[in-house]
């Protein structure tokens, strides 16, 4: 000081060193971190642009508009009308009857089978049986049906199969594609948006094949996990941190509690399939079990966000309560919690996303069962929607591939509200005090 | 001294100090009998694991006046204040022994609920503390869970009596839906005495409550103190020497967890026994 009376310390050399030093360092720290946000945000963006530019194609569908003659003689040939024997008859006949009647050129049988493959052949089937079977007075009258194109002739026109390949390596011939190319001029077949993806079940035929059952099964199941985590949960939370004696027993629950949220969910699934299924006999493949396994899952993850949440309110209102005469329990069920609501909630929904995507634990307790038929109750055999598109994504083709990326997005998309409603509780219910 | 002593038109007794301060060493008497005390203590002490906060405080309080709590920071003035509704209760690793009568009965004995014991003697906190609901939720909350009100009507009435005698309700009057926590420091301060006042305590306990509020807040809340000490018990602690000159009838002065001089607040401030507590309110320590 006394040498440099006008020069302070900080303004020295090695102050001035030191400073630049300092601010190489914080450019360096903002690099990486730009550096680590822009990897990720590609991350996400490519996973996005693959799964939406494959999965967008599989919410419209082409179908054909046909006119079916509906037989008496191929029909009910005895003139029963006995709806078994209708549920039994020869539908197929009818379709290729119309087909062929649609191109009567056609006579050779590798001409007529081809033909035949140009619709979705138990689409087209099943279609007219349920109509007849819901209305055999059908019987005998012409009906104008609009049905599925079968996969092949859908992915033709949705450009996946190429037209300039050799007809050998291609799974529709050239004169398949010239009916097609006349059916689509003349306007018979149509690009339609895809309610068979949303309304139908599990199907061998992927032009068949919907989520609806996956979404029931996987809203069924999350309904029971959620029924049984977050009262458990929220109760086993207030009860630790409010009443539970302070004691060894209760630290070594509270660190067991935090190791459950760390293990890894298909040790919950072989717990599932051990205790559920095995030991206490309940039946396979229902959301019921499944969410039951779900709710193991989250009740650590309930049990955490509700701790987190009751601590983040102010021990002044407790002891605000606690002034007036209000007893424990009351200051914790008037007060404590219904400040603490909106963490729980946003905790607990963020569980129940986390449980929603969850595939492993459902595998083991057999939710991978080929499910046609939507679950009505929580005991019926139910697909979940991860399972589904884990099933759908082992299938090579073109039109399954693009339903395993629809089904991803829908997941996605349920995923994404989900969090919003967190999001959207915590910044409204949230008081402040 | 002379400043802080002009509201309670006391005598000044500045003109005594030289001597006083010479009989410093002299041990003090903190026992201060009445004829009206509400709360006796025996051998007060309170521990927060194995630390003792006070140290075997033994003191009456007088009903219907204002008995002020001084000392320095960490002195235990808190810890005490706590004694008197069992709050200390609450606070995990606390432990209170000795013994305290409120009129004659033993607060901490087996047969008294702290809870109910916390009705009976209400309590304000340093930082105003509002339940985040209506203005009205948080006066009727105490009445709702103690069942003092029979009917909607009689509830209104006990509101309404409570924001009165807690001097908040011409200022709230029209909007006893507007959240609590939405009414400035002082307000809220009152807010919080009214609600302790709903529930009909017999005596009020304050914990700083001003240390928060700025001087017309300050003021205002003093005037009020003053009112309510004509039917409540009422025991202040503070920092500012002025304000403890300025509203209470009896003081206490706490040094380290021990109870060093308690007497009449124009005795303590003009006249103090105990170097210890001389230094303080002369602003030498603490
Ligand atoms: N909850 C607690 N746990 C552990 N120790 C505590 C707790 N509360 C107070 N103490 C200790 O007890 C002693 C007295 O504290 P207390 O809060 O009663 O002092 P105080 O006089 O009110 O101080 P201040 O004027 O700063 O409010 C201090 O040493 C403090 O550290
Ligand atoms: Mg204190």
């Amino acid at each position: 000081m006394a040498n440099q009376p006008s020069q302070s310390i900080h303004q020295s050399d090695r102050a001035l060193k030191r400073l630049k030093k300092r601010k190489a360092k914080e450019i360096r720290f903002k690099f990486f971190g730009i550096v680590a946000i822009i990897l990720a945000m590609t991350a996400l963006a490519w996973l996005l642009v693959s799964v939406i530019g494959t999965g967008y194609k599989a919410f419209y569908q082409h179908s054909i508009t046909m006119t079916v003659v509906l037989e008496e003689t191929t029909l009910d040939p005895t003139n029963a009308r006995d709806p078994d024997a209708l549920r039994q008859a020869n539908y197929r006949r009818i379709i290729q009857e119309a087909l062929y009647t649609r191109f009567p050129d056609v006579s050779d049988r590798k001409g007529k089978r081809d033909l035949f493959r140009v619709v979705s052949a138990s689409g087209a089937t099943n279609h007219v049986r349920q109509m007849v079977y819901k209305n055999p007075d059908l019987v005998g009258q012409t009906l104008t049906i609009v049905v599925p194109t079968s996969d092949d002739v859908d992915q033709l026109l949705k450009g996946n199969i190429l037209r300039d390949v050799p007809e050998q390596r291609r799974k529709v011939s050239d004169q398949q594609i010239g009916w097609v190319d006349e059916l689509v001029a003349n306007g018979e077949i149509k690009a339609r948006f895809n309610v068979i993806f949303f309304t139908g079940t599990d199907s061998r035929d992927p032009e068949l094949a919907g989520i609806a059952s996956a979404l029931a099964g996987s809203a069924m199941a999350l309904l029971v996990a959620f029924a049984l985590a977050f009262p458990i949960g929220v109760g086993a939370a207030v009860y630790l941190d409010e009443f539970a004696p302070k004691n060894k027993f209760t630290d070594f629950i509270e660190i067991n509690i935090n190791n459950l949220a760390a293990v890894p969910s298909i040790v919950f699934g072989l717990l599932g399939l051990a205790v559920f299924l095995n030991f206490m006999g309940l039946p396979r493949s229902a959301p019921l079990v499944g969410g039951m396994v779900l709710a193991l899952m989250t009740f650590p993850t309930i049990i955490i966000a509700t701790r987190s949440a009751l601590r983040a309110v102010s021990p002044s209102i407790r002891d605000g309560a606690l002034s007036v005469g209000a007893s424990h329990i009351q200051a914790v069920f008037h007060h404590k919690l219904p400040l603490a609501a909106p963490g729980i909630l946003t905790g607990s929904i963020i569980g129940m996303a986390q449980a929603l995507g969850e595939t492993a634990p459902l595998l083991m307790i057999g939710m991978v069962a080929f499910v046609t038929e939507i679950p009505t109750s929580v005991t019926d055999p139910a697909a979940a929607l991860p399972v589904q598109i884990f099933l759908w994504s082992d299938s090579p083709e073109r039109a399954w591939a693009e339903r395993t990326s629809a089904a991803i997005l829908v997941l996605l998309t349920v995923l994404i509200t989900m969090n919003g409603i967190a999001i959207f509780l915590r910044s409204r219910l949230e008081k402040r005090w | 001294m002379t400043q802080l002593l002009t509201s309670t038109n006391k005598v000044s007794y500045r003109a005594l100090t030289p001597e006083l301060e010479l009989m410093g060493q002299v041990n003090v008497t903190t026992e201060t009998e009445f004829d009206n005390a509400k709360f006796t203590c025996r051998d007060v002490r309170v521990h927060y694991g194995s630390l003792e906060a006070l140290h075997g405080i033994d003191m009456n309080i007088q009903d219907n006046g204002v008995t002020a709590l001084i000392g320095p920071s960490g002195c235990g003035k808190s810890s005490f204040l706590r004694v008197f509704n069992r709050m200390n209760d609450t606070i995990t690793g606390a432990r209170v022994s000795g013994e305290v009568l409120m009129d004659g009965q033993d607060i901490y004995s087996n047969d008294i609920d702290p809870v109910l014991l916390r009705a009976r003697v209400g309590m304000v906190f340093q930082k105003p503390n509002p339940f985040p609901k209506s203005i009205y939720d948080n006066v009727a909350y105490g009445p709702r869970i103690h069942g003092l009100a029979e009917t909607r009507v009689e509830l209104d009435g006990i509101v309404e009596t409570s924001l009165r005698k807690g001097g908040l309700w011409e200022e709230v009057k029209d909007r006893l839906d507007d959240p609590g926590t939405g009414l400035s420091g002082g307000q809220q301060q009152r807010l919080v005495i009214a609600r302790a006042i709903a529930v009909d305590p017999e005596v009020i306990l304050m914990d700083e409550p001003a240390s928060a509020l700025d001087p017309i807040a300050t003021a205002k809340l003093e005037v009020l103190i003053d009112e309510l000490k004509e039917n409540y018990c009422i025991v202040i602690v503070t920092h500012s020497m002025a304000q403890a000159a300025r509203i209470s009838q009896k003081t206490a002065f706490f040094h380290m967890g021990d109870l060093v001089e308690y007497g009449e607040t124009a005795k303590i401030f003009s006249n103090p026994e105990d170097k210890r507590t001389q230094d303080y309110i002369t602003g030498r320590t603490g």
